[in-house]
């Protein structure tokens, strides 16, 4: 990456596409400011009604899990079973659980 | 076995499972070069592919043409925009990139250097130029790296108006006085060998094609999506009642596809190597805009700098 300060920085931008529903990340672009990022967020993703808000973030600002330390996050969740409702066997005639 | 070969071994696990490479992971360095030459290029014809099509828009035949135009030629922007991101999620820097291109050093589509000549040129642009492009496009949007993948899907959802539009102004071209027809079938003319020299080098002279294919960049070879397209359009121009300009189209009952005549290969090596009719143009013109632009970056800076330091004080 170019650290040039004379390029504009890089910024993560989410949309929301309706109310209710979640920010989603989209894809980024470069702005020379905050404002100037949702602006041209504005312009490159949502041209089509994709958006009604838009959240900035500073790329650099965005820390992450490393795909090296996928299996010691994330593989203790994968033997149990019991946190998921299918796991548990319901008494026959049951109604409404 | 040394650590790269079991390293190149699970990357390549990977994408035989269908599992889609995210910017962290490790890849190897071929395909990562590989990537930014190919996501570049395809960005870098987005931009320059808006300035053939923005040589009409002050002078569309109607408002409705001309928003149309403009929303067109708009999206080629952002689909510029798209391409690019993903491009610097592989590393490279975005002033690099476009360095790139401003310089001559890295290459964009050869169709782009023909000129459009007359309103018939937008309406077989659209419907050619964009139409040969979904192909390639419709395949990437499954290809292995996702950043690229995910915005070839965008892409794709914005492209199908431009091949549409491009067909009604033919459409209404062919059907309209015989001089009108006349220009469209001029258009079709000079776009269609052209057109299917975007599909790239016959599958034995395509250098990249066997590893790309291999770590699923590309999913169709050149010849397969070249052969589709063809089938395509040309039912498509009998449909408004235009030839398409190669006496050897003949359908081929038992392959069920069109056989067809040869590309002038020696014409597309020399578009490439800089020869095409608009190619010195098309650099000027981009170099024009990134100089003359050069204080609209830096005020936006300096702006950028002058409200923090008072939002600090």
């Amino acid at each position: 990456m170019s650290n040039n300060p004379n390029n504009w920085p890089l910024w993560e931008i989410f949309i929301q596409s309706k109310r209710g529903l979640e920010h989603k990340h989209v894809g980024s672009l470069h702005a020379a400011d905050p404002q100037m990022a949702i602006e041209n967020a504005r312009d490159v993703y949502t041209r089509r009604q994709e958006g009604q808000s838009i959240w900035v973030v500073p790329a650099g600002a965005i820390s992450s899990s490393q795909p090296e330390d996928a299996a010691m996050l994330f593989d203790p969740a994968d033997d149990k079973t019991y946190r998921h409702p299918t796991f548990y066997t319901m008494p026959e005639g049951a109604k409404y659980i | 076995m040394t650590d790269l070969t079991i390293l190149e071994e699970r990357f390549q696990a990977k994408i035989d499972a269908e599992l889609k490479i995210e910017p962290k992971d490790w890849m190897p360095e071929k395909y990562r070069k590989n990537l930014i030459r190919q996501i570049s290029q395809h960005a870098h014809s987005e931009v320059v592919g808006m300035l053939p099509e923005g040589n009409w828009i002050t002078r569309a035949p109607s408002l409705r043409r001309k928003a149309i135009l403009l929303a067109k030629v708009q999206d080629e922007a952002g689909h510029g925009l798209y391409l690019y991101s993903a491009a610097e999620t592989l590393g490279t820097s975005r002033e690099q990139t476009i360095d790139d291109l401003l310089s001559g050093k890295a290459k964009y589509s050869s169709i782009f250097n023909y000129p459009t000549l007359t309103w018939a040129d937008i309406g077989a642009v659209g419907w050619l130029v964009d139409g040969a492009a979904i192909m390639n496009q419709v395949m990437l949007c499954r290809t292995s790296y996702g950043p690229y993948a995910r915005a070839m899907v965008r892409i794709c959802k914005e492209e199908s108006f431009h091949q549409r539009q491009g067909y009604e102004i033919m459409a209404v071209l062919a059907n309209g006085t015989p001089e009108q027809k006349e220009m469209a079938q001029d258009a079709l003319n000079r776009w269609w060998w052209p057109s299917l020299m975007m599909f790239g080098p016959t599958d034995a002279n395509s250098p990249h094609s066997a590893e790309s294919m291999k770590w699923k960049i590309k999913r169709q070879s050149n010849d397969e999506l070249r052969q589709i397209f063809i089938d395509r359009t040309v039912q498509q121009a009998e449909v408004i009642g235009l030839s398409v300009p190669d006496p050897a189209l003949k359908w081929n009952e038992a392959t069920q596809h069109y056989d067809w005549g040869t590309i002038d290969w020696s014409e597309f090596n020399n578009v490439v190597a800089g020869n095409g009719p608009c190619n010195k143009e098309r650099m000027v013109a981009r170099n024009k805009a990134h100089d003359e632009g050069a204080w609209v970056r830096e005020a936006a800076l300096a702006y950028a700098a002058k409200k923090l330091k008072r939002k600090a004080a």
